[in-house]
């Protein structure tokens, strides 16, 4: 039904929302959807892994570690992330082997797809260390002192006072991080990874209807980012501890 | 008593624990200097390298970097151009629709918060892609042809998440100051006209700078995204480069080098966006 009206939409008004009617658009479409959503999930699992790392780096007594924990969040931070993503793909992709691809070829060691992955994952991590740091360090001293009065070892100390409260009050800070990722990953086109973006284009470029593409590729995009939103706000609120304000 | 002279713990000079922040960081000049350095150390490498593995050897890896860097630092330029440019046009946008924000007058309100959030939550990518294929290449206003240049629709482009987001900032800024400013300022007989102009926007914006720098340095990155889309920028220009010089070892130096303009630029505006916002949380 809703392909019949898409599809008289196209012949009466000229509104050609292919990827409502045409199967296989839509498979092209839902396939960017598909990758883009992947790189999502994995690259926001990866930058918190690498946020927590890098703030128990950050925290260690090793000079060096600190340092190079700093280094590595200003590093990413400064510098723009289509270069970065340029750098890893082109040139770093270049020192790696390439391995047997079962057909008799030889294929890249990490896929374009990877490379996307690893770059934003890079590049929201250096984000997520300084916003754990400031969730930590927001964690007041009063609270922490009382918890060691009360002989709770460091490692008990962290897991039991510290970072509980200090997750709640990096929530904020972590949902805009965690957006601004999902909206990076169409950065990925330019490294020809068949992303939303990537689909879109073909689309667009071979059935004529950039306006139509265009309008839905962004409120595709403004959706994914709600669903996001959503979830986070759900989350934050059933993580408030009642009466405890951040 | 000197201290050393007892064993009894309670005398003992104290000691401050170890903190539980991992705030033991380096100061900042010494930060950026590691980190120069660190970057100093890659890009030797890289070079070295770069040397080393050339195949066949040839012109030596330094005197071509050193031939292309004048040129790539030209298009490094032209992405602080079209930094300049957009950050002014959205930073007009942006401050009337923040404005517009905290309207009294309902749909303007929602109207001015609808924009925002639509904006500041798409791509901005796809955002100048909009920008790029329907805005028109030409206006024609009173038979007059005004023709409208690619990199001015980029910077139209780049223009429309900025202005989302000053006007995020904005919003806040005012947000900020105390109601009770606003009620002193009602009972002094100021209108909301005045009381916004004078009292409310000075005092706001001095907490909107440090946002604000610290946007302008995130669209310097973006700017980068201008290459996608077609217009010779610095990254362009580096690609051409590795291009015609076809030499794959040269990848690392070449994009190390872009990187590095980016963050000579980029870590000064970050530094003096924290000193900013420190000095200004000390006398809020």
């Amino acid at each position: 039904m809703i392909a019949a009206y898409f599809e008289r939409l196209n012949e009466t008004q000229g509104l050609n929302f292919s990827v409502f009617y045409d199967a296989f658009d839509r498979g092209r479409f839902l396939t960017g959807l598909w990758t883009t959503s992947y790189i999502c999930v994995v690259a926001i699992a990866a930058s918190l892994a690498l946020g927590l790392l890098g703030v128990w780096l950050a925290g260690s007594r090793s000079r060096l570690a600190r340092l190079l924990v700093r280094g590595y969040v200003q590093f990413f931070r400064n510098t723009p992330p289509l270069v970065q993503l340029s750098f890893f793909y082109f040139a770093v992709a270049t020192l790696l082997p390439t391995v047997s691809d079962g057909f008799g070829g030889r294929s890249p060691l990490v896929s374009g797809t990877g490379w996307a992955i690893i770059a934003f994952s890079l590049f929201a991590g250096a984000f997520n260390v300084e916003i754990f740091r400031a969730g930590i360090e927001a964690v007041p001293s009063t609270t922490v002192e009382a918890a060691e009065s009360l002989g709770y070892t460091r490692l008990q100390l962290y897991i039991h006072v510290v970072i509980p409260l200090a997750f709640r009050i990096c929530l904020p800070a972590l949902n805009n991080n965690l957006i601004n990722l999902v909206k990076t990953t169409t950065l990925a086109y330019a490294i020809g990874v068949p992303e939303l973006l990537y689909a879109a284009s073909q689309i667009w470029s071979e059935s004529f209807n950039v306006r139509e593409m265009m309008n839905v590729l962004l409120i595709t995009y403004v959706l994914l980012v709600a669903i996001l939103v959503f979830v986070m706000g759900r989350w934050e609120k059933a993580m408030r501890i009642p009466g405890y304000s951040t | 008593m000197r201290a050393s002279s007892t064993d009894l713990p309670v005398l003992l000079p104290y000691r401050s624990p170890a903190g539980i922040a991992p705030s033991g960081l380096a100061a900042p000049i010494l930060l950026g200097g590691a980190t120069l350095a660190c970057f100093a150390i890659l890009f030797g490498a890289s070079l070295a390298l770069a040397q080393v593995t050339a195949r066949p050897a040839g012109e030596s890896a330094a005197a071509v970097l050193m031939r292309w860097a004048p040129l790539i630092f030209q298009g490094f330029l032209f992405n602080i151009l079209i930094s300049f440019l957009s950050m002014a046009l959205g930073t007009v946008v942006g401050v009337l629709v923040g404005i517009a924000q905290v309207s009294v007058v309902a749909p303007v309100r929602g109207a001015a918060w609808g924009l925002t959030q639509f904006f500041r939550n798409a791509p901005w990518l796809v955002l100048l892609f909009y920008a790029m294929f329907l805005l028109p290449f030409e206006f024609s206003v009173f038979g007059l042809t005004i023709a409208f240049p690619a990199w001015i629709k980029a910077i139209i482009g780049l223009a429309l998440p900025v202005a989302a987001n000053v006007s995020e900032i904005v919003r806040g800024g005012i947000r900020s100051i105390p109601s009770g400013q606003w009620e002193s300022a009602e009972s002094l007989a100021f209108t909301r006209r005045q009381t916004m102009w004078m009292i409310i926007l000075p005092q706001a914006f001095k907490r909107m700078i440090p946002p604000w720098m610290n946007l302008y340095a995130i669209l310097t990155m973006a700017t980068t995204l201008i290459s996608v889309v077609g217009i010779q920028d610095g990254l362009t220009i580096t690609r051409a480069a590795l291009v015609a010089e076809s030499r794959p070892e040269l990848m690392i130096p070449m994009y190390l080098l872009l990187l590095l303009m980016f963050f000579a630029y980029c870590y000064p505006i970050a530094r003096a966006t924290l000193s900013l916002e420190r000095r200004f949380n000390v006398k809020a």
